[in-house]
Formats: structure tokens, sequence, C-alpha cells
């Protein structure tokens, strides 16, 4: 997506994943949520849960924007004392997850096209009624979008979607404890105050 | 040792090395005033109004460098706290406010003066805490304190629900190093960032450095003096960063900016490298930025790394602490300077001088330029001074040059009309040695006067000069330029200051000719035991030159109409 700017040039953005290790303590969420608002941030998503460890949570931020947008909301996500390490996610090879439930309208006839769908991209029924069906689909957001676009034509009665969920891949973990300032020529040096 | 939430409070104060507590009681914080009584090491000012103990407690931070405190009750005493709780995280001033809040049950009932402080002041603190067990209530302070005073300053709330100041604990103040996973205070540069930055100074012909807040903040003062003369390079100073060198100092061009002189804004437009040190380019110093310092390469060192290319893109950004970073650049700092550079600033010195109001002949009207002028003088430019905001701050910044760090207080970021006077009285109290002087305008002296009661009580002897005009000068200014001479709702009907001082039973002296200017000063001077006010009577339509209209380019200036016939 290209948006215009005061100086001519279009400025390139795009969708960014970040991910926040966060302490898990009230007022947490609505110190990051604030945030967005207070330095004009567009968020596309937000999903925030526990981890492992009973005194941490983590959250995911989709967000679309420039690279040097998305180096500022990292920078202010430092600046919450809450908030213990963020990493952006697109920089690496990671996973994205998102759920969600659709409840699309069936009949006799279309009830079977439906069962098909679903199977294809490996999603899972898990309620029946006479005049619709629930679908659980996990993947990602692309493939969540793909497959509403066929449901479509049968006709959504209801959906909802998690949100994206993001993982590194391979050995790379969120750090929690060791956590150093990493330094960098061009002030992207990636620390607290 | 088993006491009150109350009495942690103030255990944990004197443990932070608090003496002074600004503040104001009410039903929610009494039973902290309450244990007030067994803590004489503690002295409490009372204010006239939250915001005038914020305010102090700010002045105090920023004369003493120490943490200032506040305290309030709930609902409208906290909320009172909040235009000075935004005025010092915009100038990173340290501040540690304590609220009372209704008692934990009653939390979310909408109770009696109930208000979600912490809700509230989310934005415009750098941290704050709602306590929900009166065991947490010292490690909590001892946080907020260290949380207010490192990295890059500023304020920190900790709301005490009423309950929670009755309760008992055990009390043992916290001796381990202070751990917070998620908050980190930078140091020192990496190796790569000084061999980056050294490059760029290798090779400027042109370079300038911006000297920010921050030099005076991580201590930076001599730091800032030894690298700039190794390196022979000028100091621009932005209006906090006044006192950051000497404005005698050589090297020293003054201010920049909106109302900065036009050879230091001159200089920032045809510099070839800036070094902006404690600095976080704001729109009163860049003016248009699409056409700001487009000729220079720039290198950005702060302790906040949100601030680098934030504003203006860097071509090295340095996040740290300024003091450690000077001391890694100082010895690749020297060089010699380019005294085709230095011909050219001089050059445009001459011609601003050539206009300065110093040398027009006022007749028999009293112009305020003249006015801070001969405070400058007649205190021997020594005195801290305290402005409120508008036409009298910018005088003050352009006719009071300051040789000592710390030695003037203003509201910088915010503009808080209502400032002055409240931070005057806690920077001398923090500061009882100095002669400070509060200068404020006859609008926003009105917004916060009844803090002279203030200053009485407390015998502060406070020197008050109101630079009176008779309209909102700064708002007349902006109205005679940009909005075709409609002055509306700018004029003022004042009431007689100097009678309001005597309602206070404090000396006043009304100054309306030049030739009395001396005389008023030195028996402000030489008054003892409390306050007095000098009202200045200063001419009505007068403008502060130069001006770089909001929004265009720095050196795109209003200037002063060039010399006529009866300057000097």
């Amino acid at each position: 997506m290209e948006i215009p700017t005061g100086s001519g040039h279009p400025v390139r953005t795009s969708k960014h994943v970040l991910t926040a290790l966060v302490e898990n303590r009230p007022g947490v969420l609505s110190r990051v949520a604030n945030l967005f608002r207070r330095r004009n941030f567009n968020i596309d998503s937000l999903t925030v849960g526990r981890t492992h460890r009973d005194d941490l949570s983590r959250m995911t931020l989709v967000m679309d924007g420039s690279q040097e947008e998305v180096e500022r909301l990292e920078k202010n996500l430092y600046k919450l004392i809450n908030v213990i390490h963020v990493e952006h996610m697109t920089d690496r090879p990671s996973l994205y997850r998102d759920l969600a439930l659709i409840k699309v309208a069936v009949s006799g006839e279309t009830r079977r096209e439906v069962h098909q769908l679903a199977e294809i991209f490996r999603a899972r029924i898990v309620d029946v009624s006479p005049e619709s069906m629930i679908i659980e689909l996990t993947g990602e957001e692309s493939k969540i979008e793909n497959f509403t676009d066929l449901l479509r034509p049968f006709g959504i009665v209801e959906m909802v979607r998690t949100g994206v969920v993001a993982m590194g891949r391979g050995e790379h973990t969120l750090e929690h404890d060791s956590y150093q300032p990493r330094a960098g020529v061009l002030g992207s040096r990636k620390s607290v105050l | 040792m088993r006491l009150t939430g109350a009495e942690i409070i103030w255990e944990s104060l004197m443990h932070e090395g608090c003496d002074l507590v600004f503040g104001y009681p009410g039903g929610a914080i009494l039973p902290t005033y309450d244990a007030l009584s067994k803590y004489p090491q503690v002295h409490h000012v009372l204010t006239r109004h939250e915001q005038g103990a914020t305010h102090m407690a700010d002045g105090y931070a920023r004369a003493t460098g120490r943490v200032g405190v506040v305290m309030a009750t709930s609902g409208p005493g906290a909320t009172n706290l909040v235009t000075g709780i935004a005025t010092a995280i915009m100038d990173s001033s340290p501040i540690v406010a304590i609220t009372g809040q209704v008692p934990s049950s009653a939390i979310g009932t909408d109770a009696f003066q109930e208000t979600d402080v912490t809700g509230i002041t989310l934005p415009i603190t750098k941290h704050n805490y709602l306590v929900a067990d009166v065991r947490d209530l010292a490690a909590t302070l001892r946080e907020a304190f260290h949380v207010a005073r490192t990295g890059r300053p500023g304020p920190v709330l900790v709301d005490v629900p009423k309950d929670i100041q009755i309760a008992t604990t055990e009390f043992e103040y916290p001796t381990e190093p202070i751990r917070l996973r998620g908050y980190r205070p930078l140091g020192a540069a990496s190796p790569e960032q000084v061999a980056a930055a050294a490059k760029l100074l290798r090779t400027a012909r042109r370079p300038l450095i911006l000297a920010g807040h921050g030099v005076l903040m991580s201590g930076a003062v001599r730091e800032l003096r030894e690298f700039a003369e190794s390196a022979q390079i000028p100091i621009a100073l932005t209006l906090l960063g006044k006192g950051a060198i000497s404005e005698h100092h050589p090297l020293c061009l003054g201010m920049m900016g909106m109302h900065g002189e036009a050879y230091t804004n001159n200089a920032i437009q045809e510099a070839d490298l800036l070094l902006a040190f404690g600095m976080r380019f704001d729109d009163r110093v860049t003016g248009n930025l699409a056409t700001y310092a487009k000729k220079s390469r720039k290198i950005h060192v702060d302790i906040d790394p949100s601030e680098i290319n934030k504003n203006v893109k860097v071509d090295v950004g340095i996040a740290g602490d300024l003091r450690a970073v000077l001391q890694q650049l100082l010895p690749v700092a020297r060089r010699e300077a380019d005294p085709a550079w230095m011909a050219r600033i001089q050059e445009w010195k001459k011609e601003t001088t050539a206009r300065d109001v110093i040398h027009e002949q006022a007749g028999d009207k009293l112009l305020a330029a003249h006015v801070i002028r001969d405070l400058w003088r007649f205190t021997g430019g020594d005195a801290i001074t305290v402005t409120d905001v508008g036409q009298h701050q910018m005088w003050e910044a352009q006719y009071y040059p300051h040789e000592r760090p710390h030695t003037l207080i203003t509201s910088g970021g915010l503009g808080t009309m209502g400032f002055g006077l409240p931070a005057a009285i806690g920077a001398k109290m923090g500061r009882p040695g100095e002669e400070v002087w509060a200068i404020v305008g006859d609008g926003g002296f009105q917004m916060t006067m009844a803090e002279l009661a203030t200053c009485v009580q407390e015998r502060v002897e406070l020197k008050v000069a109101i630079i009176n005009n008779g309209y909102l000068g700064m708002v007349r200014q902006w109205q005679e330029f940009f909005y075709e001479e409609r002055y509306n709702a700018s004029p003022m009907v004042n009431p007689d200051f100097c009678k309001i001082a005597d309602a206070y039973g404090i000396p006043a002296v009304r100054v309306t000719r030049r030739e009395e200017v001396e005389d008023a000063v030195a028996r402000a001077r030489a008054h003892e035991g409390g306050p007095i006010v000098l009202e200045f009577v200063v001419e009505k339509h007068d403008v502060v030159y130069p001006m770089v209209p909001s929004g265009a380019t720095l050196n795109a200036m209003i200037r002063r109409p060039a010399a006529t016939p009866e300057m000097v």
C-alpha cells in the first residue's frame, strides 16, 4: 500500500507483526492500548495471553505502516516500564496463526458442499444445527480470508477471530531475563529509557 | 517494626532523602497527614491549590536536581495535579506525586471524591501505581523514586487507598538493588557509534552543537564545554538548554528556534554537521521540518531512544547518557576551527546586534526587554530566574544570559501559564541560599497568584517581578501578526497588583519608568523575611522579535524593523 506524504514521495507501508513480552500485572493492557491512541498508531489487531510463566504475558500486535512507524512503535513500547522485550517477527522466519469461528447458513442441499470445503481447508465442524454449522479454522490470516470468501455465498451468519499470534521458528525464543540492549549506529538501539 | 501505611509513606520519603513535601490535605489522605506530626524531619508546605503544589515540586526538582514530592487527596485534589504532572513530563522533571484514594472496597463505585487518577494520569506520567496491599507500599514508593530520577527523568504517581494508609504491616525499608525487568536506563555508546560520530566530525567544515535540557539533566556541563572547546564548535541552546554553557562563552550563540536570534537560526540552516545533545527537535526549535537544516548531517545523542529519528532523521543516533557519551567522544573531538565558518557567524551576529532592542531609545515608554536587561544587570546576572509563559518568557530567554546550570526554570514543552510563581517558590525553598526571581506576566500570574499566601506563610524570600502589559501579550502578538489585529479575548482588566500584594502583607513597588528600575530591584534584593512584589507597567503593544511564524522555515524570520534614527 502506498500512502501520500507531505513531501510528495509515497511511503511504502506493509503489515508488520510485533511480539511483546510484558509483566502479567493489572493495567498493562490499558497502558499498551493507550500508547496506540496517544502516539497515533494504527493497530490492526492485538492479542494478549498468558505464557508458560505466571509472571509473564505475551502480546502480538499487527500494524500496517512504514518501517519507520514500526520502529517508533517498538521504541515507545519500550518506554513502558512493564514491557520487558519487543521483537519484530516479520524480520525472521516466524509462524503466524489466527483462529476463526464461522457460523454459516446451510440447507439440505448445501450442507455437503460446505462440509467438503471445510475438509479441503482442514477446518473442523464443531457445531451442527438444522439451519447452520459452526466451523473452526486455524491458520495464517490469508487462509482464513480465502476460506471465508468461499463460504460467503452460502451466507455467513456470524464470525469471530482471535487475531494473530506469532512465534519465531526453530531455536529462536523471546528472551525474558537475559535481554541486553542491541547497539546500532542508526539509532535503532533497542532498549528502554 | 510494625507501622501503618501512613507511617510507611513518611518513613519511605525520608529513606529517599526527601525532607520537603508540597501538598494539600483532604479526606482520603487524612490518615497520612495525621501521621505527619511523628515526622518533624519532613517539612510540609501547605499550598493554596494542588496545581501550585505540583509546580512547586517541579521547581524544587529543577533547581536542586532532586526528586520533588507533592501530596494530594483523591478526586478533585488528584485531578488538580494534572496540569503540573503534564508540565513535568514534557520537561523531564522528576517528581513523585502521592495521592490518597477512596478505600479499596469503594473503588469503582463512584464513591465521594473518587476519581480514576491512575487512568487519568496514565499518558502524562512516566509510570504510575495503585497500591493494592500495604505490604507493597514501601517497595512501590522506592521504585517510584527510582523511576522518577533515573533514565529520562519524569513524574511518577502513587495512588494509595485510605484503608492501605490505615492498615499495618512489618516495616523494613528494602535495601537490595532495584531490579525492574522492563526498565534499564542506558549508559555509554557502543564503539561503532563513537566511530561513526568521529567520522562525521572529521570531515565537517561547518559544525554546530545544539545543546538541550539533557546536558543539564545528565550533569554534562563540563563535558560539553570541554568537547566544544577541543573541537572548536559553536553551541546553540534550546530554551531549556540555557545554562548548559555560559552564554558569555565565545562559542555560545544563545537560544535557537522560534524566538532565537537570526544568526543562531542561520547557523543551523547553514551548518554541515549538527550535533544534537540532549534535545528533541521540538517544533518550536525546528520550524518547518521539510526545510529544516537540509545542508547538514546529524548526530543525535539522547537518553530516550524514541526521540531519535522521531522528528528529524539523523545519520548517527546514539541512545545513551549524554555525559558518558561525551566522555567517549572527547578523545575524537580535537579539530581546528574553520575560520570562514566562525567569520560568517560573526557577520550575521553583527547584523543582528544592529537591530537589537537594547539599543533602542524607549523615550517615556517602559519596554519589557529593557526591564529584563536591567534585572540582569542589577542582579549581577547571577540570580535563579523562574518564568511564566509568554512574551516575558521569551524576553527573559533573550535578555537574561545565564552562566550557571539550573539557573533558568521555565515551562518549555507544555508552556504552562501559572507555572512561574509556584515553581519559583519551590526553587527558592530548594536553594534558599540563592537569589530567586519569579518573572511573570500579568496573565499567568493571575492563574496561580493565590500562592502568594503560601509564600507568606512559609516566609519565602522570593522576588516577584510582574511584567504587566494589560494583555495576554503573546496572544496579542499572534493576533497582530496572523489574525489581522483582531484582539479577541486578549486585553485584560487587571486588579491593582500592589494592593493585592498589600492584602497579603507583602511590600510592593510599582515601576513605570526605566529610571526607577534600578532602585526597585535594589530594594527587592535588600528585602528580607518574606516575598516582595515589583510591578513593571510596560508598553502594551510590544512584540518579541525575531519570530519564526509557526510552521515556517527556520531562517524565514519576522525581524525587528531595521535601525531607525532614534536608535543609538
